[in-house]
């Protein structure tokens, strides 16, 4: 058993991390570093910088633009990136659109898909959720009937994550509405420009505007547009979902937030002296870092299994990193409101969409921890997690 | 970064577990419990076969110069058997002592003995009022001749009545709780002067009240500088938090263990109340705590060799706050979801819960590292 980084992981590490001390704009650091909304075009650019430097899609095969990274050096970049704090790759294209494109779509497609998703020409939106279909995603009911060399699509898509930006959008749809449950849906790539396609912004409690609803109405789709085989869009959607594994822990971010904790929590004052000093709340903070702790070391015992025995059989470690990772993501911005105080209280009523510069600081802490209840929501709510836990490791 | 085990490791691993597979179920261990002492020599004897006793001892005392994730290893295997012999008083802190304040002679003179198996060590640490710190120290050492003599009294040292050798925390120089003047000493366990008072603890382990009153010894008693020990004591005490985390790992796998079985076997409403959402989650949850328990039991383990004693001490105190919260969890569950039958003596799991809790409450629970972590700046 060995903690260290090799030679050259640590030198890479350093690489990574200079470069992005000296290329991420300060302006979007800082947006971060708040807690705040990024805007379109910072996000575009930042991605393009990180293309440039062949880091785009870093996990994707050498012959797609991947850099053949090992498991250990994947970990390093995602953990710089987050410590950073930098915006990760638009997840929707790069990790989720991506892979099943590469790995399940024709050669046609992956021409012409993979480098627009890399040099994010196109902006990818998802299409799972529907209002009747969340947990349970499978009995989902937006319908593809194929006329000719069309698909026809209607029903509503939900909780599209910035589908206001986005110029294509990965549909689960029924194809098949005789079979049973799962076995009768298709994965179809969409023009979000196409006729009959609404986006209807759906405000969430921090006031932002992050998720949509995306209704769709004798949408017309070419067959060219189906990945993989029809009706097999259940396995591939599978597929996307286990692919990223470990990081969605997202320590690197919760490391960061400690930071800007301890760093807040010493300029503001609580009876005359810095709330860092009080007792209860250090005892408070260190239980959080302890738990961080203890959850890297968890993705990492996930990391070097990977790396030595390669991806094929999950490590079941692996069922904790969603549930800690975003239970301590929530309980650091518990702290953060605690920090602040009463001040938590005043709203900006311009809201923080990415173009609110003025925006102060102490205004953005309560939506912050408002909207990080979120995180234990998606990507399979906590609850299924523990259903995930339940059958596939405990064997209940 | 690795975290398998090397093939020597697994070996030892396969051959600890298959030793106390074969020799220490829940039957067998009642029995051992009502021997003399409260554990069994014959168990002891095979430790020793197998090498277990010596294993981080230097080539040189005779040992295997095994490290710290060795010692994790047995400690685990030992944990999932709740298993009554002193390989924590004796091998890990009396052991301890010796091979990292010992001088060549007493090194010499004590070590065969705990790899052979003959002889056995405890710790006589803990005062009246000195709680969880190391340095609150009022049993004194005092000079005479070349020799000191020892006067006070120490509590629930585990092993003590049994023990060939008590290791006794005295003070040589000033106040009840200065860091300086505290000395190490050796003492044997039939010494004029002492008088023992044993009993068994709440998890079935045995330990005793000890008083000394003038007890003398010789100059060669003393481990270390008498008047600077306390460094000596925080190392040797972290070596036995780091132990003692990873035989609590080993309890609360088994304890999940346990508890997933019943949930499987157990019937009620016509259906294994494992088909209950409500009781998976819980399990899940244990899950949970168990593997953040096991990561820090890890690192605990690789921190044993960090250079900086206060990155160190950070480190161990930080797994003590994760085992004992999660031990708290796992095992208070394990009881709830045994229902009825997890409150008996009878059923094993409730020996578990009570191992586990006295876990908690050795070497400093999770409120007192928690503080230690804050007093030391923090982890992240």
């Amino acid at each position: 058993m060995d903690l260290s980084f090799t030679k050259e992981e640590v030198a890479f590490r350093d690489e990574v991390r200079a470069f992005f001390r000296d290329n991420v704009p300060p302006a979007t650091r800082q947006k971060l570093q708040e807690g705040r909304h990024l805007g379109k075009q910072e996000m575009i650019d930042w991605w393009r910088i990180l293309n440039n430097k062949g880091w785009g899609v870093s996990h994707w095969p050498k012959e797609y633009g991947g850099t053949g990274w090992s498991s250990v050096q994947h970990y390093i970049f995602n953990e710089e990136l987050q410590m950073a704090p930098a915006p990760s790759p638009l997840a929707f294209g790069v990790s989720m659109v991506g892979p099943v494109i590469y790995t399940f779509g024709n050669e046609q497609q992956k021409k012409h898909y993979l480098p627009r998703i890399a040099n994010v020409d196109d902006w990818w939106c998802q299409g799972f959720s529907e209002p009747g279909s969340g947990s349970d995603l499978a009995s989902l009911k937006t319908k593809a009937e194929r006329k000719g060399d069309k698909y026809i699509v209607n029903g509503q898509k939900t909780w599209t994550t910035l589908a206001q930006h986005a110029d294509w959008i990965f549909c689960l749809c029924r194809t098949d509405p005789s079979a049973k449950k799962q076995s009768g849906i298709s994965f179809i790539l969409i023009d979000m420009k196409s006729k009959g396609i609404t986006v209807r912004p759906i405000q969430t409690i921090d006031g932002g505007h992050e998720v949509n609803e995306v209704f769709f109405d004798d949408v017309e789709v070419p067959v060219a547009n189906l990945v993989g085989e029809e009706n097999k869009g259940w396995d591939y959607a599978k597929f996307l979902l286990g692919n990223e594994r470990t990081g969605i822990a997202r320590v690197g971010v919760s490391k960061e937030r400690i930071r800007r904790i301890r760093e807040l929590a010493g300029q503001v004052e609580s009876g005359g002296k810095p709330v860092l000093e009080d007792q209860a709340f250090r005892e408070k903070l260190a239980a959080v870092e302890i738990e961080l702790k203890a959850l890297e070391l968890t993705q990492l015992r996930v990391v070097a299994d990977e790396n030595k025995h390669g991806k094929g059989k999950p490590n079941p470690a692996s069922s904790v990193l969603k549930i800690k990772g975003s239970e301590i993501q929530q309980t650091t911005t518990e702290l953060l409101m605690e920090v602040i105080g009463p001040f938590a209280a005043p709203y900006d009523e311009h809201g923080d969409d990415g173009s609110n510069e003025a925006m102060d600081w102490t205004a953005q802490i309560a939506p912050s921890y408002f909207n990080n209840r979120k995180v234990s929501i998606y990507g399979g709510s906590n609850e299924i997690q523990r259903n995930i836990i339940t059958k596939a490791v405990l064997g209940l | 970064m690795d975290f398998d085990l090397s093939e020597e490791q697994r070996l030892l691993k396969e051959s600890v577990d298959g030793l106390l597979n074969s020799s220490y179920s829940f039957e067998a261990r009642k029995k051992y419990g009502a021997e003399k002492g409260g554990w069994s020599r014959n168990v002891w004897g095979k430790l020793a076969e197998q090498g277990l006793l010596g294993l981080p001892f230097a080539e040189d005392d005779g040992g295997f110069g095994a490290g710290a994730v060795e010692t994790m290893i047995v400690m685990e295997a030992l944990g999932k058997a709740l298993v009554l012999e002193p390989y924590l008083a004796t091998v890990v802190i009396g052991g301890g002592f010796l091979r990292r304040g010992g001088s060549a002679e007493q090194k010499a003179a004590h070590i065969p003995g705990i790899i052979e198996g003959t002889k056995t060590f405890a710790f006589a640490q803990l005062e009246k009022n000195s709680r969880y710190d190391l340095q609150d120290v009022s049993t004194s050492a005092k000079k005479k001749g070349n020799g000191w003599v020892i006067d006070g009294e120490k509590f629930v040292v585990l092993n003590g009545e049994a023990a060939d050798t008590l290791v006794v925390t005295a003070r040589t120089k000033g106040g009840r709780r200065d860091a300086g003047g505290i000395g190490v000493f050796m003492v044997p366990g039939n010494a004029r002067g002492i008088a023992k008072k044993g009993y068994p603890t709440q998890d079935g382990l045995h330990a005793a009240d000890i008083t000394f009153t003038g007890v003398e010894v010789g100059a060669d008693a003393a481990i270390g500088d008498p008047d600077n020990g306390l460094p000596l004591i925080e190392r040797v005490v972290d070596d036995a938090r780091i132990a003692m985390c990873a035989e609590a790992v080993g309890a609360m796998d088994e304890s999940l263990k346990s508890t997933v079985e019943y949930l499987k076997t157990r019937t009620q409403f016509g259906v294994p109340i494992g088909s209950f959402q409500v009781l998976q989650h819980r399990a899940a949850d244990m899950f949970v705590a168990v593997e953040q328990a096991r990561s820090m039991s890890m690192f605990a383990t690789m921190a044993s060799d960090f250079d900086d004693a206060k990155e160190r001490a950070t480190a161990v105190a930080a797994a003590k706050v994760q085992i004992g919260k999660s031990l708290k969890f796992v095992g208070q569950q394990a009881i709830q979801l045994h229902g009825g039958i997890g409150m008996t003596q009878e059923a094993k799991i409730g020996h578990y819960f009570k191992r586990l809790t006295m876990i908690e409450n050795t070497f400093g629970d999770s409120d007192y590292h928690l503080r230690r972590v804050t007093a030391n700046g923090g982890l992240i």
